[in-house]
């Protein structure tokens, strides 16, 4: 064992003597893996509050619910609203169908990502004879699909918010507008930094090409990217379909 | 994180060939997409279900379905069950005392409550 | 067992490390780091001590007028943050930078540079939260802040917002530092230091270090949630809007009860090295000091609610958070019993770290049983917001984590400056100390039973408080005669104490086998470990290369000559500090109705951070 701290003389030239970790795993693998712990801490913080105050707005518009501003009535359906102008009901706030579009995205951006780690992985294998393989193996097409659908879920949020703006909806509306804009708005941002992080793996992949040895770096950016697409399950199934 | 750029390239050997070992591979993950979509799609049908919303399945249907997409990403897609045993334990422990923690305010806060079901109070 | 104090050699003299200011700035060793913020803390030690003798002078007698109201709550709201926030928690870093590598056999922590980045970080956000009170816009919404009082409809000036916005920042430094260390300890040890035999200090700082990455995401999204209501209009706690007033305090100590455990822990830990060293006797118990602290920290998770007992949960929460309460109090009974069964029978040496150790066995026992008596819900509704849980919680915070810090800075200052400190003013600074904080704080246990209310800024006479407020004025004065025997000693230690050598108390553990001070790189030869007590089982020279081998010319080798690599010393970590400070504190000016000049601040940092950032990444470690 104590031999292992004496540098190796072919390793002491690029000055990479280090003694091996105890574990024979990665710095930065364990200290993302610790975040994503901690994370877990901030998004249930967040999921929490949005459920406590969840049935507690004094006004509309409601995630679920009909809105009769006039008369403060909350409804299944419209019906249920009684005579109410036009202009006075607010239907409910929440897009399902739009939303199930965009968990579909993310999903799939997921999907990507671990294709991405995999064409990394495998990157010194060689070749295969035919174009099309060769798109499907390059580790730059899965970079660039998982940035895309990420960029498209950003999309998808920046239609909800503005739309649920025009239907009368800010983060200081209610109590239900604060916490649903500041819950989404936390996941978006994350969201954000995730696609960042991709387009600078794809810078390093453009300039000298990822090679299995960077696998480690694609993998600390995937397990980051699919933490995300796990608090999205969590959060679509809390905010969005359970009324 | 400090991304420690001149670390970057000391993936240690012996990790990188375990990485290679044990990660599934392409069929594997698109498997695992197709099983994700296919819940999904549930899920959301059974919303417009108005008969099966209003039951008292639909809840507890809802939160199985999403425990067991958020398991199979982590376990496939973040590869958890074939990585190194201390990160299962750096993530499930921090995972448990986080759903802990919300089960413990939603019970302070009214939204859950046991139901003893003593007399018809 | 005892290879006392190894001959003081040529070892001992200076490494041809370098000095000067920007050394320090730009510093990535985890030593200096560790002594910056053992200074820096000392500083806002003395800083929120003064506080604490304007608010113990104005409570001297009844109806005293020394400071306003508002003073007075600007005065012991600081006096909280302060003690908490900037001192006991960076004091408890000194040790987790200096000690951790050094008691693994690590050359430096696992990312270097975000270690320097935690630092400074933290200075800022002390900066920040400190200055106003000198323009008396100090924060005035007491050390937990509770919401909806601290929100602009109840707080409408600047006060609150540097408490927010300086929250915020500490925790970001709390949180990076915290995710170094875990890797540190998991990754770093060397060959032979399995968890079974790392030193109890590291121990308990691991456990610390996931108590602060779950407990600091809970105040920050609280905190995300105050900084929107006051600055975006948010209605996350605006009662009118049907807010919860009880969302804010729970949030609050979910994060708060992990809290005083991240404030005790390392001092534990130093206790635990430094009993075993003067009673010459190993640790009793030791796997059970191990399960002990983190059953502290798991169940710590669970109890938060003992501090809202008058709030009104209902008959189960409060009976399920009294059990969780007084269950938690089993494993930390469990560790005086091993601290005093380390003791039983031993070679006692009292020297000022001992006794320091010893005190805090005794009055941290104090401290736990006040604590046991508010665990129960019916006794709590007695004694909450009374002296009585000022009581409490000094005696934890003061006679157990400073004390236990203060032990661990006698018994750590030869091994960080390479000389003794003053034994002979040490023990007065023990004695000083000890009179002088059971005269401040018996008291208050009595005027909390009489009725005394906590955080009132004066009182009427004929209530029966005076005696003991008395007592405990002139025991806070007694603290300051302490303190400054404790500065004069650390300072003129510092500069002109007796030459310390590698091992002066024969102690066990891993780092005293170093030369003191310690070289830049820490170990020439990464050791093997074989036992807990590695100094008590086999010669020093054995673990660490033997002195020819790593000295030239009576001087250490330097890492260069040893063929060592040393992380670069860099500046980005300083200025990335400074950038993310100034991008939060943007903010303050929405306040002022001023958004451009807001944006504009908020995004130049933004920009500047990134750009910092990337040069940070793609430059070389080393
Ligand atoms: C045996 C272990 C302990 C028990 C059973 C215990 C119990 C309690 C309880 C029930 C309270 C609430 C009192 C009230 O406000 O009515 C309290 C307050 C407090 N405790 Fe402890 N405690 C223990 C150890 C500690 C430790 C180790 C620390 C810190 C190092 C600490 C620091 C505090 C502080 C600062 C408060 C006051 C918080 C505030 O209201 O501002 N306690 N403790
Ligand atoms: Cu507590």
């Amino acid at each position: 064992m104590a031999s292992a701290a004496i540098p190796d003389p072919h390793h002491a030239a690029d000055a990479h003597s280090h003694p091996p970790t105890t574990t024979g795993l990665n710095h930065r693998k364990i200290a993302v893996w610790a975040f994503i712990g901690s994370e877990c801490m901030l998004f249930v913080s967040l999921i929490s509050t949005y459920l406590i105050y969840k049935g507690r707005s004094i006004a509309g518009p409601y995630p679920h619910e009909w809105w009769c501003r006039a008369t403060n009535t909350i409804g299944k359906t419209a019906a249920e609203l009684g005579t109410c102008a036009p202009a006075e009901t607010f239907k409910p706030i929440l897009n399902i169908p739009v939303t199930s579009a965009s968990t579909f995205v993310l999903l799939m951006s997921s999907l990507a990502m671990v294709l991405a780690l995999a064409a990394v992985e495998n990157a010194d294998k060689p070749k295969p004879t035919g174009t099309w393989e060769n798109i499907l193996r390059s580790s730059k097409t899965w970079l660039w699909v998982t940035a895309i659908l990420g960029t498209t879920f950003l999309g998808f949020q920046a239609y909800e918010f503005t739309s649920f703006v025009h239907e009368g909806l800010t983060i200081r509306t209610n109590l239900f507008g604060s916490s649903f804009f500041t819950l989404t708005g936390f996941h978006g941002a994350h969201v954000t930094v995730g696609v960042l992080w991709l387009l600078a793996l794809l810078g390093i992949d453009y300039k000298r090409g990822l090679k299995p040895a960077d696998a480690l770096n694609v993998d600390i950016a995937a397990l980051y990217w699919h933490f995300v697409d796990v608090v999205w399950i969590a959060i679509f199934t809390l905010l969005y379909l359970i009324q | 994180m400090a991304n420690e750029a001149a670390h970057a390239a000391d993936a240690h050997p012996a990790d990188a060939h375990a990485d290679e070992h044990y990660h599934p591979q392409w069929s594997t993950y698109w498997k695992v997409a197709v099983v994700l979509t296919l819940i999904t799609v549930v899920e959301v049908w059974i919303y417009y279900i108005p008969s099966f919303v209003a039951s008292k399945l639909f809840v507890p249907s809802l939160l199985i379905m999403s425990a067991v997409k958020f398991a199979i990403v982590v376990m496939f897609y973040m590869h958890l069950k074939y990585d190194h045993k201390l990160f299962r334990a750096l993530f499930t422990g921090p995972l448990l005392i986080a759903i802990g923690t919300l089960f413990g305010l939603l019970f302070l806060f009214g939204k859950l409550a046991i139901r003893l079901g003593l007399g018809a109070g | 067992m005892a290879t006392m104090a190894a001959p003081i050699s040529a070892t001992s003299a200076e490494t041809s490390s370098p000095s000067g200011i920007w050394s320090w700035l730009t510093t990535v060793d985890h030593k200096r780091i560790g002594i910056l913020y053992l200074v820096t803390a000392v500083f806002f030690f003395c800083w929120g001590g003064l506080e604490a003798l304007v608010i113990r002078t104005q409570l001297i007698g009844p109806n005293m007028k020394i400071v306003n109201a508002e003073q007075y709550n600007q005065l012991f709201t600081m006096h909280g943050t302060t003690m908490v926030f900037l001192v006991i928690m960076p004091l408890s870093s000194a040790f987790f930078n200096f000690l951790i590598p050094l008691q693994i056999g690590a050359r430096d922590v696992a990312f270097p540079r975000l270690n320097a980045f935690s630092y400074w970080v933290f200075l800022f956000g002390g900066i920040v939260i400190t200055l106003p009170i000198l323009f008396g816009l100090a924060p005035n919404g007491g050390w937990f802040g509770y919401a909806p009082i601290t929100t602009m409809a109840y707080s409408s000036g600047y006060n609150i917002d540097y408490w927010v916005l300086g929250l915020q920042i500490l925790g970001v430094a709390s949180l990076a530092a915290a995710f170094n260390f875990i890797t540190t300890i998991i990754n770093m040890r060397a060959p032979g230091m399995h968890l079974m035999r790392m030193p109890i200090f590291t121990w308990m700082s691991f456990v610390v270090q996931f108590l602060v990455i779950l407990a600091f995401p809970v105040i920050t999204v609280a905190l995300v949630f105050l900084m929107f209501d006051r600055f975006f209009g948010t209605n996350f706690y605006t009662i009118a809007a049907g807010a919860d007033p009880l969302l804010w305090q729970h949030l609050f100590w979910i994060f708060g009860h992990p809290e005083v455990y991240i404030l005790i822990l390392p001092a534990f830990g130093l206790v635990s090295e430094v009993l075993p060293t003067f009673s010459k006797k190993p640790l009793f118990g030791y796997p059970v000091m191990v399960y002990s602290g983190m059953l502290i920290g798991f169940l710590g998770f669970g109890v938060w609610a003992h501090h809202m007992f008058s709030v009104g949960m209902g008959p189960v929460a409060d009976s399920v958070f009294s059990l969780t309460t007084m269950l938690i109090a089993i494993p930390t009974g469990v560790k005086i019993l091993n601290w005093v069964s380390t003791m039983w029978g031993g070679n006692i040496r009292f020297t000022t770290s001992m006794m320091f150790g010893i005190a805090l066995v005794a009055m941290f026992t104090v401290g736990g049983i006040s604590g046991i008596m508010h665990s129960s819900s019916p006794a709590d509704l007695q004694q909450t917001d009374s002296y009585f849980v000022v009581a409490h919680f000094h005696y934890v915070l003061f006679g157990g984590a400073v004390f236990g810090i203060m032990a661990g800075v006698y018994y750590y200052f030869p091994k960080m400056t390479g000389r003794m400190m003053s034994e002979t003013i040490g023990k007065w600074h023990f004695w000083v100390f000890f009179i002088a904080m059971n005269l401040t704080f018996f008291p208050m246990h009595f005027a909390g039973l009489y009725g005394m209310p906590r955080r009132i800024y004066t009182y009427d006479a004929g209530q029966g408080w005076e005696t003991f407020n008395v007592m405990s004025t002139a025991g806070a004065y007694l603290q300051a005669v302490g303190m400054l025997l404790f500065l004069y000693n650390f300072i003129t230690s510092w500069r002109s104490g007796p030459k310390a050598g590698n091992n002066p108390w024969g102690a066990p553990t891993l780092e005293w086998a170093l030369p003191s001070p310690v070289p830049d790189y820490n170990f020439a030869h990464i050791p093997t470990i074989t036992s807990r007590y590695p100094l008590w089982d086999q010669k020093a020279e054995e673990l660490v290369k033997s002195e020819s081998e790593t000295t030239i010319d009576g001087r250490l080798k330097t890492a260069k000559e040893l063929g060592i690599p040393m992380p670069f010393p860099t500046i980005r970590p300083l200025i990335a500090a400074l950038l993310m400070c100034t991008m939060i504190c943007s903010v303050l000016f929405i306040h002022a109705g001023n958004l451009p000049l807001a944006l504009t601040i908020g995004i130049a940092s933004f920009l500047g951070l990134t750009f910092t950032l990337v040069s940070w990444l793609t430059s070389a470690l080393e």
